[in-house]
């Protein structure tokens, strides 16, 4: 019974190196931030988390030899601790009174995709989202993305962003929000409706 | 018979609680025939995928 696996961790892990690593760090933090604070209203409690995320990352960087490891690991920290933020958030901000936006969201939309009869309207048919690479590796995919998350009206992007990002489930999205499970699982049907459009239309119909 | 806005709520529920027997059945009917909203389906899971990558993405983006 000889533990190989423990001895071959401890070898060549560069490790408080990746703190001397400036561009990583700041790249890093940045990319840290824009997540916390996508999701987190407060910008300053978001800094603050990630600020800690990174100090917890710190005093355990010996546990982490590559730079990605370490990487998935700090974000999973930053990743609880936003979890707890929009738990504290509640008190403060409950989705419910939050808006549901203008410009196409809630019914608008709907009827502009469905005919009276709830059929598709011929031109807002989903049609096959070819490939074009929408891949991780793709910068101008995510650019759009992004554009078309902050599109979104804040109650939508946070719901949206509870369950897939942070991939919380029902009982606690509607217990922080304070929401109906009915009432959830429509804003996400709209906020997708809305989403898939924007995909569709910036980026799968492009060119 | 279940229409196309329906059927898409179905598809998006879908992704977060279990469908009953009946919900299944009909949507299984409409998709079969319905060539957008099988596609809706399809672009459904895809917009999960994209967001599980995204969240990676920030973890994995050094290269």
């Amino acid at each position: 019974m000889i533990d190989a696996t423990l001895s071959s961790d401890m070898n060549g892990s560069p490790s408080a190196d990746i703190f001397h690593d400036a561009v990583f760090m700041e790249d890093l933090r940045g990319q840290m931030i824009k997540f916390a604070q996508l999701q987190v209203r407060d910008s300053q409690l978001a800094e603050d988390a990630v600020q800690e995320a990174m100090i917890s990352a710190y005093k355990n960087i010996d546990r982490f030899g590559r730079k990605s490891a370490f990487k998935t690991w700090v974000f999973s920290i930053l990743k609880n601790k936003v979890i707890d933020l929009l738990r504290k958030e509640k008190r403060h901000t409950a989705v419910s009174q939050l808006e549901d936006g203008s410009n196409l969201n809630g019914d608008e939309l709907l009827d502009t995709l469905f005919k009276d009869n709830g059929h598709w309207n011929k031109h807002e048919r989903p049609q096959k989202w070819d490939q074009p690479e929408h891949g991780v590796e793709n910068e101008h995919f995510w650019r759009v993305f992004d554009v078309c998350l902050n599109g979104l009206p804040d109650k939508y992007a946070r719901l949206f962003m509870m369950r897939e990002f942070l991939e919380m489930d029902t009982t606690e999205i509607c217990h922080t929000e304070e929401l109906t499970v009915s009432n959830l699982n429509v804003t996400l049907y709209r906020a997708r409706l809305r989403l898939r459009e924007c995909l569709e239309d910036n980026w799968y119909q492009k060119g | 018979m279940m229409n196309c806005k329906q059927a898409t709520q179905l598809l998006s529920e879908k992704l977060d609680r279990p469908l009953n027997r009946k919900e299944k059945i009909s949507l299984g009917i409409h998709t079969t025939m319905c060539v957008p909203c099988r596609q809706f389906g399809l672009q459904m899971e895809e917009l999960r995928d994209i967001s599980k990558s995204y969240v990676n993405k920030k973890t994995d983006s050094e290269k």
